[in-house]
C-alpha cells in the first residue's frame, strides 16, 4: 500500500508541477466549448438543446490529451522498468496511475463543466445532470484510455495511435452519458435508465482497464 | 543466497543475442559481465531483472525470501536513471524509496553516501549526467535489496564518485549481497568472477 500511495502522490505532484495534465485539459475543454456558439450561431434554444452533447464531446477530447504520456514518460526515463520490478502487483500500480490521472485531468473537467454549461445556456437541472454524468463517466474514459496508453508503449507507437485506439471504445460511454443528461433535461426516458447503464460501463472499465493495461505492459517487455 | 542461470538464451527483434549462458553467483560474490558492444551484456542483466523475456533456459534462486521473485529482490541500475526532471533530488529518492519499499537506511543517509546531501532541493532536471547517476545509485543505498544488477554503473562518474561506488559495492558484498555488473572497465573489487559474452 505504501508503494501505491507513493506512486499516486508522485504522479499527482508531477501533473501539478509540470502544469501539463490538469490545466491543459481544462483549457482545451474551454476552447472547444467556447468555439461552438460561434459555429452554431446565437440560437439560445439550439445551444441549450445541444449543450450536453457539446460538453460531453469536449470533455472526451480533453481527457484524451494527456493520455499518451501516461506510460510513455515513465517508459522513456526508465521508471517503467523499476515499476515493473516493484513488489506491488502491476495491476494495482497501473490502477494507482489511473487514479492519479483521473484526479488530475478528469476531476478538473467535472468542476469546469457547470461553468461552461452557463456558456451554452443550459438550464440548472441540465447543468447538474451533465456534471453528475461526467463525474460518473470520466473514470471510464480514463480506464479505457489506460489500455490504449499501455498498448502504445508496448507497440512503440506514440501520438496518434492512442486516440485512434481509444475513441471507438469510448462511444458507449458517450452515448449513455449524453442520453442521461438529455433525459434529465427533456425526458421522455427517466434519468435513471441511461444513468444506470453509464454506471455499469464505468464499473466494468474500472475493473477491466488495469488488468488489460498491465497485460499489455508485460507483453511489451523488451 | 544464490542465483544460478543455466543455458540462458535471449532473442530480440528476431535476432539471437546470446545462448548457452551459465553462471552461478552466491552471497558476497561479484560477477562481471564483459564483452564487446552488442554482445548482450545489458540484455543479460535485463533478463535477470525480469524485463526481457527468456527464450530458453532457467534462472533459479536459492535462499532469500521464498515469497519473492528474483526481480522483486533486485535493484536494477540501467542506462536510464529513472528520474523525473520536475521533482527535486530528495523527492525523486523519496519516491523510489517509498515505491520499492523503504529499507533501514533513510533518504538523507543515502544522499550523504553518494555526495548529494548538499542539494536535496534542486530539481533533478538541473543535475549533470554524473550527478544523475549518483542519485540513482542512492536508490540502491536507501532500499536494501540483496541482488544488484549494475549496467555500466560507473559511467559518467568522476574519480571520487567511482571510489565511493566501490566502497558501496564492497559494503553490499560484506553484508551478504551479490552483484551482477555489466562493465567495460575493471570494477575495482577483489575476487571478481568474469563472464565473457560474444566472440572474444
Amino acid at each position: 500500500m505504501a508503494a501505491l500511495s507513493a506512486l499516486l502522490r508522485r504522479d499527482i505532484r508531477l501533473a501539478a508541477r509540470v502544469g501539463g495534465g490538469a490545466l491543459m485539459g481544462v483549457l482545451f475543454f474551454l476552447i472547444v466549448v467556447a468555439m461552438v456558439p460561434f459555429a452554431l450561431g446565437p440560437d439560445l434554444a439550439l445551444l441549450a438543446r445541444t449543450g450536453p452533447a457539446i460538453l460531453w464531446v469536449g470533455a472526451l477530447l480533453a481527457s484524451l490529451l494527456a493520455l499518451d504520456r501516461l506510460f510513455a514518460a515513465d517508459h522513456e526515463d526508465g521508471s517503467l522498468d523499476l515499476i515493473l520490478m516493484g513488489r506491488a502487483p502491476l495491476e494495482l500500480a497501473v490502477a494507482a496511475k489511473a487514479l492519479a490521472h483521473w484526479l488530475t485531468t478528469g476531476v478538473p473537467l467535472v468542476i469546469a463543466a457547470p461553468l461552461l454549461g452557463l456558456f451554452l445556456n443550459l438550464a440548472p437541472a441540465a447543468i447538474g445532470a451533465v456534471a453528475l454524468t461526467l463525474l460518473v463517466g470520466t473514470p471510464a474514459l480514463t480506464c479505457i484510455g489506460l489500455i490504449g496508453a499501455a498498448l502504445a508503449v508496448a507497440l512503440r507507437r506514440g501520438g496518434l495511435l492512442v486516440p485512434v485506439l481509444v475513441l471507438p471504445l469510448t462511444v458507449p460511454v458517450l452515448i449513455f452519458g449524453v442520453a442521461a443528461s438529455n433525459a434529465a433535461l427533456a425526458g421522455p426516458v427517466p434519468f435513471g435508465t441511461p444513468f444506470t447503464v453509464l454506471v455499469a460501463l464505468t464499473l466494468a472499465s474500472v475493473v477491466v482497464g488495469p488488468f488489460a493495461a498491465a497485460a499489455a505492459l508485460r507483453h511489451g517487455l523488451d | 543466497m544464490r542465483v544460478s542461470a543455466s543455458n540462458l538464451a535471449c532473442v530480440r527483434g528476431g535476432r539471437e543475442i546470446f545462448r548457452n549462458v551459465n553462471f552461478s553467483l552466491s552471497s558476497g560474490q561479484v560477477l562481471a559481465v564483459v564483452g564487446p558492444n552488442g554482445a548482450g551484456k545489458s540484455s543479460l542483466l535485463r533478463v535477470v531483472a525480469g524485463l526481457l523475456r527468456l527464450e530458453s533456459g532457467r534462472l533459479d534462486l536459492e535462499g532469500g525470501d521464498p515469497e519473492l521473485t528474483i526481480p522483486e529482490q533486485a535493484h536494477y541500475l540501467g542506462h536510464q536513471d529513472a528520474l523525473k526532471a520536475a521533482l527535486s533530488v530528495a523527492e525523486n529518492l523519496a519516491f523510489w524509496a517509498g515505491y520499492l519499499g523503504t529499507g533501514p537506511a533513510a533518504g538523507d543517509e543515502a544522499l550523504e553516501a553518494v555526495g548529494l546531501a548538499a542539494i536535496p532541493d534542486l530539481p533533478a532536471g538541473y543535475l549533470s549526467a554524473g550527478q544523475r547517476r549518483r542519485l540513482s545509485i542512492a536508490r540502491l543505498v536507501a532500499v536494501r535489496r540483496p541482488i544488484w544488477l549494475l549496467d555500466e554503473a560507473a559511467a559518467a562518474l568522476d574519480q571520487a564518485a567511482q571510489v565511493r561506488l566501490i566502497d558501496l559495492m564492497r559494503a553490499h558484498l560484506a553484508s551478504g549481497g551479490l552483484i551482477l555488473a555489466a562493465t567495460h572497465a575493471p570494477l575495482g573489487l577483489d575476487g571478481v568472477q568474469e563472464l565473457r559474452l560474444g566472440n572474444g
